[in-house]
């Protein structure tokens, strides 16, 4: 009987794969509530989680492709491949209401522009710092810095090696988690009290995950507003990310 | 038909990412250049433009909505498909450029907003929407 089912399992991969993923979201979901108080976004903590199920895989199989290395998980690899990535990623496009985002004004989009670029020089000089010299894996990392999506996608983009990506992926997830958890926190310190400034705090500080977690966290009224600005984050990181960052960098670096 | 609102999303992704080449190649770069992003924004036109007209059905949004619902999912199970041995192993990257990045945008944040209060937005917006009317 058991057998039988692990050879379903084997024959329909990515169907398995959507019930796995539901399975580990479902999980981190409930962790969230319960253990961290609803403070720690479930998405962020089911990241996290496929990150641990990454490692797990790699350390059984000695290979390089996480869980999916695994015949019974061998449907992640397309779930969670480019292809699907990137259409899910453009598909989010549609939350962003073009007329609220005109009323967001030049100070959430001035806030967009020094959200990408910041993180990115600090995750850039933090890669440096550890001798990483080539191009493509310093933009990596420092588009990682931006958030968990800017990372991969410049990443592929530009042809930097899964373990370079797997390093961005975890900046940007450290990030997302850092910002859930110190909004509530700093909230004083960077006078999170008004719309306007809930926007300069969604482009600032990237990861929609993040900043609508941290704002709820803080001020129910402010998500929206954080979080319109924050949509934008991911798509101008992936368009500057791969192109102007990415020529930056090269030109730098000679 | 929830088909249609899937093919447009489809239809920007393919003529974004076809852009991205291109513009790639322009530049010389032997990459797609910001065709997620291009594709992004040829969404939002879309279906901007889509819904002035009222084309864009509660049907059609569902075609779209769905697969940004399911944009968390993917990147879940994207996670759990990379390398993370070889990450682990590279050290403390993660960590400090993530801190490093998030404690100088909580600064730069501060800054601007201080900025801002001083005009007087913030204290009107408390005045007019008090908070326990949301509660």
């Amino acid at each position: 009987m058991l057998d039988k089912f692990m050879h379903e399992i084997a024959d329909n991969q990515l169907v398995a794969a959507f019930a796995v993923v539901g399975i580990i979201v479902w999980v981190s979901n409930l962790l969230a509530r319960h253990l961290t108080g609803g403070r720690v976004h479930g998405s962020a903590i089911a990241v996290l989680a496929g990150l641990a199920l990454a490692y797990w895989g790699g350390l059984v199989t000695g290979k390089t492709k996480g869980m999916a290395d695994l015949t019974l998980f061998g449907g992640m690899a397309l779930m969670g491949g480019a292809m699907m990535r990137d259409f899910c990623i453009v598909a989010t496009a549609s939350e962003v209401q073009i007329d609220e985002a005109r009323k967001a004004g030049w100070l959430g989009f001035v806030g967009l522009f020094l959200g990408t670029v910041l993180p990115f020089i600090v995750g850039v000089a933090v890669a440096l710092a550890f001798g990483y010299t080539d191009p493509v894996a310093l933009t990596t990392i420092g588009a990682g810095a931006i958030t968990y999506i800017v990372g991969p996608v410049t990443g592929a983009a530009i042809g930097a090696s899964s373990d370079v990506i797997a390093l961005s992926i975890a900046t940007g997830v450290v990030k997302a988690i850092l910002v859930m958890i110190f909004t509530p926190v700093l909230a004083g310190f960077m006078r999170l009290d008004n719309p306007q400034a809930a926007m300069v705090f969604g482009g600032l500080a990237g990861t929609v995950s993040g900043v609508s977690a941290g704002l709820a966290a803080t001020d129910r009224r402010l998500v929206p507003y954080g979080a319109l600005v924050a949509t934008f984050h991911t798509g101008l990181g992936c368009l500057l990310g791969p192109s102007v960052l990415f020529l930056a960098i090269k030109a730098v670096s000679g | 038909m929830v088909i249609f609102g899937t093919a447009l999303l489809a239809g920007c992704y393919l003529l974004g990412v076809l852009l991205g080449d291109i513009l790639g190649s322009l530049i010389g770069v032997r990459a797609n250049v910001g065709g997620v992003g291009i594709a992004m924004m040829l969404l939002m036109a879309a279906q901007y433009h889509m819904r002035k007209r009222g084309l864009m059905r509660p049907e059609t949004e569902k075609g779209v909505t769905f697969w940004a619902m399911m944009y968390i999912p993917v990147v879940v199970a994207m996670a759990a498909t990379q390398n993370v041995i070889v990450a682990v192993k590279s050290g403390p990257i993660a960590l400090l450029a993530a801190f490093g990045s998030v404690a100088l945008c909580a600064c730069v944040i501060s800054l601007i907003n201080r900025a801002i209060h001083r005009t007087g937005a913030a204290a009107a917006w408390q005045a007019a929407m008090p908070a326990a009317e949301l509660e």
